[in-house]
């Protein structure tokens, strides 16, 4: 519903949200030296981001899903089904170039079958992505069975390459420079300021010019995309495909998104926020792992924050208007 | 109400041809061995499919299912190795209770603090399951935990004709679907979900109880799957924190969706729910008996679920073509 | 702006809750912890009742070596669980990490990280068949080679060698049961076995679901079966239960001709109930504790230096006795056990 003097608010409001996590991840830094005298080592730190890669460039992808007003739960069995085939493409002979525009096109198509079911059929995207969560990794799954693909062992340990001269991981280093494209699309172009105006009243963005449809096409195919590189990423740090790679991290990854202070309703959200959630995540993770805390402690605190996330935000959102009509009121 | 009877005739059709087709390939599909086999895969999957129908109806969905049952199983389980020679209906009592409070805090999430079905289902999906091994401690139930009469659930049934055995288990489950059908159809309460789902908005104006309505269905469907809980201990004989109905929403959202319930909310049926469960136990046995491989099984999850959501949209674009002719 | 400290709140919460560090390892007094070793088991995943009885091994060694010991283990089973605990093991610095291994290949790579640190790396029942360079040593359950054996002579035993016979696995790609089951092809060739006849092997994933209702499949598909092995925990328990179900088991209510006799490889808690109520005459298992046991001795032993693991090498461990490391330095943990209503009273893992 389109609110009076929107613009200036959201903008206001837009800092805040990144400063959700920001905090978050100071005390998640306290909490976790704390907790083990093992945590605070700046180079095991840094190492350890390239485990969340993968999440990082699914979450990016998500951010734009879920600030158009949509979900796309099939974001890791998209990256399992490509991170099958492009093993076996390069099992079958193909040069990596080769595969890697496969891998990218593969990732794009299958969100393109999200974005095509969401925008043309007018079905829910929680559903369509239920059901392509199944379908993809179910191919994968037909294709492999329990059994593994192994990458050649010159493409094996991306993950362990660092920046020349620097002790930045290469993943990082990648992870940095696509989200700083994702958030330069987000905001300075016009896909950008389509898909928060379709997030925001699809109608009214409609019938305002908008090609409702094609943006949220867009949007899945390039959360397909993302998924796609970073199935890639997963086959060359694990050094074998299987279809159970990543199983269950969409709970990590649209966590991330949340808790970044994108709006689960769409039309609002940034990458930053997005991205300073996932570093939370992952502190909390390394910092829980390196305490030796079980990991199904892990599973009920993610599952648990990501609740909490959305009920707090929308308390804040709650009160936040009461206050907003107050205000008005006494104008 | 006529497409709903056309869904289930049409799945109704599928069941015959998937078993013709498979007792061609291999004859002793018919025999009540595999018939058996089929009877007592569905039970399950009834009893959480009604809850997640009525979910789906409401324009929700709750894919933390499994990780209820699981959490039920293991809190019966634990309280029946605690208490030896306890009465399995106070155990089945335990279970329900404690689904129905894990159902509660989804549709008080929902409903009261607006957090989307699909998120506020995936966090407690995480959540629940992490509790599954904390209150065990990473152990799993036993077959000589579980009482004797839990085992009968199973092995015994009030009928039997020509070695096909109705299972008490399906007995239970069918019963439920008759009572969920009448709860849907002749109360008060149940008619709302059905507005609730078909235009929350009209629901709302005209006085509907909406929020207790969606708020009941998440309960009821914790419920359900807290009670599948105990039949799953009854089933396969022990509770384990990781295999406990893991993976099993998707498994349930197949079988609603193909169901004939209506994705985009408003309509479905129990009876199209409890034939779904029917047609996916006997795609599976099939698959099974004809020696198939079964790393298919998601895939055939994956196409039915999207193969449902076609047939609705496609439906949903005939009506209004139809409305504007 | 509320909301940002409820989320606070919320997140303090959840990490106040969470156990603190040192919880679950053996307390140590505070002047030695410098000089203790500490050793960490990572099973495949927590909440396998098998890995219970191996940390139980883990526990009495490292006790017995004035050891810290502690376990952390993924919550599921699959390849890639287990590389984020094995770096953060790297990071707390511990001096010896057993594993059994969810992947032979995947974690190729950060176990190596670990070597490199001057960890000793032990495999616990799962090895990384074809890439041993990258652990230490390994402790294997048992001398496989003779599960083959002792299973086809156990169900031949049974059924008095002579009948239809079935195998329940678990993965299609699982290393161990695969080189189990040819084995037990290989045995069936044998004069003696002459009579019984592998009709069919399936796979249940070791799902329960999947497993019941691949046996339920193979007692329509063979009536006259005569007997399943199923070398496999969950694929054991979960047959015994369809077989108790259907009544089919001999001397079954149901059973058709003599009935199916079952056997495998099971956990005595997980089997009990059928052992005491006929539905299963025997079947069989090793100590899975003396895996434990074995690895927490080799590797605070190897990482002292007083230990090089060498092919042929004879050891002596205390309490269990004398052990040889064989060509791909494994060894042995203990014979394969035959549990039937005799003796299972007195197992209990």
């Amino acid at each position: 519903m389109p609110r009076p003097g929107v613009r200036s608010r959201c903008g206001r409001l837009h800092k805040h949200r990144e400063l959700i996590p920001a905090v978050l991840v100071v005390v998640a830094f306290i909490v976790g030296s704390m907790q083990s005298r093992f945590f605070l080592d700046s180079r095991y730190l840094l190492d350890s981001s390239t485990l969340y890669a993968e999440a990082g460039l699914l979450a990016l992808g998500m951010t734009l899903v879920i600030i158009s007003g949509n979900i796309d739960l099939s974001v890791a069995s998209t990256l399992a089904l490509v991170a099958v085939v492009s093993a076996n493409l390069l099992d079958a002979g193909w040069g990596l170039p080769a595969v890697v525009v496969a891998a990218l096109a593969l990732g794009a198509l299958l969100g393109c079958i999200n974005g095509c079911l969401v925008a043309y059929a007018g079905i829910p995207s929680f559903m369509v992505t239920v059901g392509t969560l199944a379908l993809y990794r179910g191919v994968a799954q037909a294709m492999l069975g329990a059994e593994s693909v192994k990458m050649p062992s010159e493409l094996i340990g991306i993950d362990m390459k660092y920046v020349p001269g620097t002790v930045v991981p290469v993943s990082l280093a990648g992870l940095i420079v696509i989200a700083t494209v994702c958030g330069l699309v987000l905001n300075r172009s016009v896909l950008g300021h389509w898909v928060r105006a379709v997030g925001t009243n699809e109608k009214a963005s409609f019938y305002s010019g908008v090609p409702t449809a094609g943006v949220k096409v867009a949007v899945f195919a390039i959360a397909g995309m993302l998924a796609g590189l970073a199935a890639l990423h997963i086959d060359s740090r694990l050094g074998v495909a299987r279809f159970d790679h990543a199983r269950g991290l969409e709970v990590d990854v649209i966590t991330a998104v949340v808790l970044g202070g994108t709006s689960i309703f769409g039309g609002k959200g940034s990458v930053l926020g997005t991205m300073l959630a996932l570093l939370l995540i992952a502190l909390i993770r390394t910092g829980m792992g390196v305490a030796n805390v079980k990991a199904e402690y892990q599973l009920a605190v993610i599952g648990s924050l990501l609740v909490i996330t959305v009920v707090a935000t929308n308390l804040g959102e709650r009160l936040a208007s009461r206050g907003r009509v107050k205000m008005r009121t006494q104008k | 109400m006529k497409i709903t009877a056309l869904r289930e005739f049409g799945v109704l059709l599928l069941l015959v041809l998937v078993c013709t087709v498979a007792a061609i390939r291999e004859p002793r599909f018919l025999e009540p061995s595999s018939i058996n086999s089929i009877l007592l895969w569905a039970p399950l999957l009834i009893v959480v499919g009604i809850g997640q129908m009525m979910v789906i109806v409401t324009r929700g969905i709750d894919v933390s299912v499994g990780s209820m049952l699981g959490l039920s199983g293991m809190l019966v389980g634990i309280l029946f190795r605690s208490q030896p020679g306890l009465n399995v209906g106070l155990g089945v009592l335990a279970g329900v209770g404690v689904g129905f409070l894990l159902g509660s805090l989804n549709g008080a999430l929902i409903t009261w603090a607006k957090v989307p079905p699909i998120i506020a289902t995936l966090g407690t999906l995480s959540a629940f399951r992490g509790l599954i091994f904390i209150v065990s401690g990473g152990e799993q139930i036993d077959g000589n935990d579980l009482p004797v009469a839990l085992n009968q659930w199973t092995l015994g049934g009030p009928l039997s004709v020509g070695g096909v055995t109705i299972s008490w288990l399906l007995a239970m489950a069918l019963a439920l679907a008759g009572a969920a059908a009448w709860f849907l159809a002749k109360t008060r309460a149940g008619r709302d979900i059905y507005a609730l789902g078909s235009n929350p908005e009209a629901a709302r104006l005209r006085g509907v109880p909406v929020n207790r309505a969606q708020f009941l269905v998440y309960a009821i469907t914790g419920a359900l799957a807290g009670l599948a809980g105990v039949m799953y201990a009854s089933r396969f004989g022990f509770v384990n924190p990781a295999t406990a109905g893991q993976g099993y929403e998707l498994t349930v959202i197949a079988a609603v969706a193909i169901g004939g319930t209506k994705i985009t909310g408003g309509s479905g049926s129990i009876l199209g729910v409890v034939l779904g469960c029917f047609l996916l136990g006997a795609i599976n046995v099939a698959l099974a008996v004809l020696g198939i491989e079964a790393s298919w099984q998601l895939l055939v999850y994956g196409v039915v679920i999207l193969l449902a959501l076609l047939i609705d949209a496609a439906t949903r674009r005939t009506l209004e073509v139809r409305q504007v002719a | 702006m509320k909301a940002h400290w409820i989320g606070l709140l919320a997140l303090a919460c959840v990490f106040g809750c969470a156990p603190k560090e040192e919880a679950n390892t053996s307390p140590g007094t505070p002047s030695d912890t410098g000089k203790k070793l500490s050793v960490v088991y990572i099973p495949k995943n927590t909440g396998n009742p098998y890995f219970n009885d191996v940390n139980r091994g883990f526990e009495e060694a490292c006790k017995e070596v004035g050891a810290d010991f502690t376990t952390v283990g993924p919550a599921s089973a699959e390849a890639t669980s287990q590389i984020p605990i094995i770096k953060e093991q790297i990071q707390r610095g511990v001096d010896v990490i057993a594993i059994s291994a969810n992947s032979k290949d995947a974690l190729n790579p950060v176990l190596d990280q670990a070597k490199a640190k001057g960890i000793v790396v032990i495999t616990v029942d799962s090895d990384l068949t074809d890439n041993e360079s990258h652990r230490d040593a390994c402790t294997i359950p048992t001398d496989f080679s003779k599960i083959g054996e002792g299973q086809v002579a156990l169900l031949g035993k049974l059924i008095g060698n002579e009948g239809e016979i079935a195998i329940l696995s678990a993965t299609t790609d699982a290393t161990n049961q695969n080189a189990w089951i040819e084995k037990m092809k290989e045995e069936l060739k044998k004069p003696e076995f002459s009579k019984m006849k592998l009709v069919e092997i399936v796979y249940g994933d070791d799902e329960p679901q999947k497993s019941t209702t691949e046996c339920e499949a193979l007692l329509t598909k063979h009536p006259n079966l005569r007997g399943i092995i199923s070398p496999t925990t969950v694929g054991v328990a979960a047959a015994a239960q369809v077989l108790e179900q259907r009544g089919v088991y001999a001397g079954g209510p149901k059973a058709v001709g003599k009935g199916v006799e079952l056997t495998g490889l099971g956990t005595p808690d997980q089997m009990r109930r059928f052992v005491e109520s006929g539905v299963v005459k025997a079947f069989q298992l090793w100590a899975p504790y003396n895996e434990g046991f074995l690895a927490a001795y080799i590797g605070t032993q190897m990482k002292q230096g007083k230990l090089k693991p060498a092919a042929g090498m004879e050891i002596d461990v205390p309490k269990l006795g004398k052990r040889t490391f064989t060509e791909k330095l494994e060894l042995v943990g203990s014979p394969l056990v035959t549990f039937d209503k005799k003796n299972i009273g007195e197992y209990h893992f």
